[in-house]
C-alpha cells in the first residue's frame, strides 16, 4: 500500500512511519506548516520539520513539506479567537484534524495516489467488517480518541493510526530501538501556535493582539458585583481559579466559586457554587458520526475535554441527557459519544454567552 | 556525514530507472561548469594560504585572487577596484541596502517585487515600496512619485527571479538622476549574467549585485559592484578586517572568487549561442504548457528572459504538481520556499494583483545552460496526464 504518513517531528509519528516501513508499505512523509514564518519553538516550527526530515532519512523515506498556512488561519487561528470573543471555548485541535489533516492533507493524499493518511495519534482503528471503528489508544493515559472524534467513515476509511495499539513507554521504547532522534523528545505543548505562559505570545499575549482583552466585572446570580477579572475573554465556563477575590467572611472564603457563565459583550462573567453548574442534559450542535447515526435513546458515553472523564447518557434529540446531573459543558467544547471505548459521534456544546 | 550518502540517495531517487532528472530550476541554483570546477580544485589543494601574507604561498593565493577579480570586474564592466566579492547574492544585497543605510541614512525606495534579500532588510529600514504592473514591471510612474532628494537609495533589480522580467533599470537611474540626486541606485543582477549583457544593462547604476551558483559557479562566492563615488555613501555590514576595500572583512575566498571569474567568462563568451538555443527550447516549453490549458502571466513573453518558463495551472495546487513530477524525475518550483521547506505564496505574484490562490498554482519552469530539447519533451510528457489526475483546468477559471 502507498501510505501518506504526517510527520510532525515528534516521536509518535516517527514510530508511525517507522512501523508501516516495517510492513513493507511504500512510505513517503509529510510535514504540514501551518504557523508562523521562521519560529523556532512550537508545532511545525523549523525544528521541528527538521527533525521530521531526518526521521525520514533515517527510515530511507521521501518527505515533502506543505505549506496549510492559510487554511490553518481560516479554520483554526481565527475562530480560535472568534471563540475567545464571544465567550465560547474553542477547540483548536480538533479543528486542526477536521479541516486540516483530515481534510485537505487527506485529499492531497488522495490526489497524489496513496491509499490512506498515516498519522501518529494515539488511538485505535479496528475494520473488522469493512466498517473502521475508531477505538480509545491502548494507552489509557495518552488517549488522544477525543480529537478524532470529529472524523466520519469517509475519512477513517482512508486513515491509518499505527501507534495505537502501542502504549507511549512503547513508542519510545521502538524509537529507542531504531536509533530515532526523536525517541526522547518532548511532548508538544496544548495550543501549538501559542507560546509558553508567560511569554509574549502565550493566551493572552496572542488574544490581546488578535481581539483585544476586556477587564469584567465578576457578579454573582442576583448581579452582585463580587471581584473583577482582567479579561473576560479567557473565562471558561466551569473555571474556578483567576476569578478574583472571595468576598465575605472566613465561612464564605471556604467556597469556592465557579464561572456560571460568560457575557463578553456585557463584560461580565457570572459565578455561583458548584451545585449551580450542575445540568441533566447537554445541548449538541454540528454532530458529526463515525459511521450511521445512532438513535436517540441510545446509551452513550460522554466526555467533554481530552482526559475529560467519561459520563453516561443517552441520546435525546438536540443532544444528550446525563444519567446524573453533572458538570455543565463549556459553550464551544467540543463533546465525544462513545460505546464502550469506541468513538461513535461528537457534537459542539451548545450555549448562548450570558445564561443557559 | 557518511560519504555524501544524502547526495547520492537524491540522485538515485532522481534517476529512477537510469533516467537522469529533468532539472528544469535552473534559476534555483544551476549547475557548475566543468572549467569552473576544474579551475577551482587546484586553489582548493594547494591554494590554503592567506592572501594577505607576506609569502610566497600567499602571493601567490594573492595572484590568484587579483587575476579572478580583474576577469569578473572585465565581465561586469567595471573597474577591479570596484568589485566587492561577498558570500553571495544574499550578502550582496544586505550589503548594497544595510551599507548605504548606515552610513548615509535618508529614505529607501524598493520595488515590490525584490528579492527578499533587498525586501526584507529594506523593510526593516522603514522603505518605501513602489508597485508593479501585471506582467511585473515596476510602475514608473509610482516611482517617481515616490522620489524626491531625502531618498538615499533606490533599488529595482534586473530581472525578476520567478517571473523574469527584465525591468527597466535605465530608465529608473534616469528617473533617479534628475528627482533624487544625492540617491545610490542598486540593482540586484543576480539572475541576469546568463541572459543579459549585465556590463551594458548596469552600466548607469552605482551598486550591482551578482553571484556565482546562478550562473554556473560554486555556491559561496558573490559580488556587489560599488562604483567608484558610491563607496564613500557605504558602510561595512561588519568589522575585523580590510579586505574588499573594508566593504567586506574576511579572509578571501580565492577558490570561489576562480571559480566565479571561469563561469562569468564562460557565461558572457556563450551567451549569444545558449540565448538562441534555450529561448528555442523555453519557447517550446512555454507553447506546450499553454496548450495544456496552462496560463503565462499578462504580458509579452519577449519581456521575460529566455531561461523562464512561468505558468500556473487552474486548479492545481503547484504543491501538488510538484511533488508529482518530482516523481517524474523532473525538478521545478514555485513561490518561495521558506526555511521549513514549504512552498509560500509568492510575494512577486500577489504584488501583480494575484489572488493568493492563484499564486498557489504558479510553476516556475526555469532552463539553463545545460538545458536539453529532451528535458523540455520528458515534462511536456508527463504532464497531461499529472495535470488531469490533479482534476486541473477543466473549464476557464478566470485568472485572478
Amino acid at each position: 500500500m502507498q501510505v501518506l504518513v504526517a510527520l510532525s517531528g515528534g516521536v509518535d509519528s516517527s514510530v508511525a512511519a517507522a512501523l508501516l516501513v516495517e510492513a513493507g508499505h511504500e512510505v513517503v512523509g509529510a510535514t504540514m506548516r501551518l504557523w508562523g514564518g521562521s519560529q523556532t519553538s512550537g508545532c511545525c516550527s523549523v525544528r521541528d520539520v527538521v527533525d521530521a526530515r531526518r526521521v525520514a532519512d533515517e527510515l530511507g523515506i521521501v518527505h515533502h513539506v506543505f505549506d496549510f498556512s492559510d487554511g490553518f488561519e481560516e479554520h483554526v487561528v481565527g475562530p480560535y479567537a472568534a471563540a475567545h470573543a464571544a465567550g465560547r471555548t474553542p477547540n483548536p485541535c480538533v479543528e486542526c484534524n477536521r479541516h486540516l489533516k483530515f481534510d485537505r492533507l487527506l485529499g492531497r493524499a488522495g490526489r497524489l495516489g496513496f491509499d490512506a493518511l498515516a498519522t501518529g495519534h494515539h488511538a485505535r482503528l479496528e475494520r473488522a467488517g469493512g466498517v473502521p471503528r475508531l477505538r480509545r489508544g491502548a494507552d489509557g493515559a495518552k488517549d488522544q480518541s477525543y480529537v478524532l472524534a470529529v472524523l466520519g467513515r469517509r475519512e477513517l476509511e482512508r486513515v491509518l493510526l499505527p501507534v495505537g495499539t502501542l502504549t507511549k513507554a512503547e513508542v519510545r521504547a521502538r524509537a529507542r530501538a531504531l536509533g530515532l532522534r526523536t525517541a526522547e523528545k518532548a511532548e508538544s505543548q496544548e495550543v501549538c501556535f501559542l507560546s509558553p505562559a508567560g511569554s509574549a505570545h502565550d493566551r493572552a499575549g496572542f488574544l490581546a493582539g488578535r481581539i483585544g482583552l476586556h477587564a469584567g466585572a465578576v457578579v454573582d446570580r442576583t448581579g452582585a458585583v463580587v471581584g473583577s477579572v482582567a479579561a473576560v475573554e479567557l473565562v471558561t465556563v466551569g473555571q474556578r481559579r483567576g476569578l478574583g477575590p472571595v468576598a465575605g467572611g472566613c465561612g464564605e472564603a471556604t467556597r469556592r466559586r465557579y464561572a456560571l457563565a460568560v457575557d463578553v459583550a456585557a463584560r461580565q462573567v457570572v459565578v455561583g457554587e458548584a451545585t449551580e453548574l450542575l445540568v441533566d442534559e447537554v445541548v449538541l450542535e454540528r454532530r458529526t458520526w463515525t459511521d450511521v447515526a445512532r438513535p436517540d435513546g441510545s446509551p452513550v458515553l460522554v466526555q467533554a475535554s481530552a482526559h475529560g472523564v467519561a459520563r453516561r447518557g443517552v441520546l435525546v434529540p438536540g443532544g444528550v441527557r446525563l444519567e446524573a446531573p453533572g458538570r455543565a459543558v463549556a459553550p464551544g467544547q467540543l463533546v465525544a459519544l462513545y460505546e464502550g471505548d469506541e468513538v461513535v459521534g461528537s457534537g459542539i456544546a451548545a450555549g448562548s454567552p450570558g445564561g443557559r | 556525514m557518511r560519504d555524501n550518502q544524502g547526495w547520492d540517495q537524491g540522485r538515485d531517487q532522481g534517476r529512477r530507472g537510469e533516467v537522469a532528472v529533468a532539472y528544469l530550476d535552473h534559476a534555483a541554483s544551476t549547475p557548475v561548469r566543468p572549467e569552473v570546477l576544474e579551475a577551482m580544485l587546484p586553489c582548493l589543494r594547494d591554494g590554503h594560504a592567506n592572501p594577505s601574507g607576506v609569502h610566497r604561498l600567499a602571493r601567490a593565493a594573492r595572484r590568484c585572487l587579483d587575476e579572478a577579480r580583474e576577469s569578473i570586474a572585465a565581465d561586469l564592466g567595471c573597474a577591479p577596484g570596484e568589485v566587492v566579492l561577498t558570500s553571495g547574492g544574499t550578502e550582496s544585497d544586505n550589503l548594497a541596502v544595510r551599507g548605504v543605510h548606515a552610513r548615509s541614512g535618508g529614505s529607501l525606495v524598493v520595488s515590490a517585487v525584490e528579492h527578499h534579500a533587498v525586501l526584507r532588510p529594506a523593510e526593516e529600514l522603514g522603505a518605501l515600496v513602489a508597485p508593479v504592473d501585471g506582467a511585473g514591471a515596476i510602475d514608473l510612474a509610482a516611482l517617481e512619485a515616490l522620489l524626491d532628494p531625502a531618498v538615499r537609495l533606490v533599488s529595482v533589480m534586473l530581472v525578476n527571479s520567478e517571473v523574469g522580467v527584465v525591468e527597466p533599470v535605465d530608465r529608473v537611474v534616469g528617473m533617479v538622476r534628475a528627482l533624487a540626486p544625492a540617491a545610490v541606485v542598486h540593482t540586484d543582477a543576480v539572475q541576469a549574467p546568463l541572459w543579459l549583457d549585465v556590463a551594458a544593462a548596469t552600466a548607469g547604476c552605482d551598486l550591482v549585485s551578482v553571484t556565482a551558483h546562478k550562473l554556473g559557479g560554486p555556491r559561496g562566492i558573490g559580488a556587489l559592484v560599488v562604483r567608484e563615488g558610491a563607496r564613500e555613501a557605504m558602510a561595512p555590514l561588519f568589522g575585523g578586517g580590510s579586505q574588499e576595500w573594508g566593504l567586506r572583512p574576511g579572509t578571501e575566498n580565492v577558490a570561489g572568487a576562480v571559480g566565479m571569474a571561469v563561469a562569468l567568462r564562460a557565461a558572457t563568451r556563450d551567451r549569444d549561442a545558449v540565448v538562441a538555443r534555450v529561448g528555442a527550447l523555453r519557447d517550446r516549453l512555454a507553447d506546450g504548457l499553454v496548450a495544456l490549458g496552462a496560463l503565462e502571466p499578462p504580458g509579452r513573453r519577449a519581456a521575460r528572459v529566455v531561461g523562464n518558463a512561468h505558468v500556473r495551472f487552474p486548479g492545481v495546487e503547484a504543491e501538488e504538481l510538484l511533488l508529482l513530477l518530482d516523481r517524474e524525475g523532473v525538478a521545478a518550483s514555485a513561490g518561495s520556499a521558506c526555511a521549513s521547506g514549504a512552498h509560500e505564496p509568492s510575494h512577486v505574484l500577489t504584488a501583480m494583483g494575484w489572488s493568493p490562490a492563484a499564486a498557489r498554482e504558479a510553476v516556475r519552469f526555469t532552463l539553463g545552460w545545460t538545458t536539453t530539447a529532451g528535458d523540455v519533451e520528458r515534462l511536456l510528457a508527463v504532464l497531461p496526464g499529472l495535470v488531469e489526475r490533479l482534476g486541473g483546468v477543466r473549464g476557464a477559471v478566470a485568472p485572478a
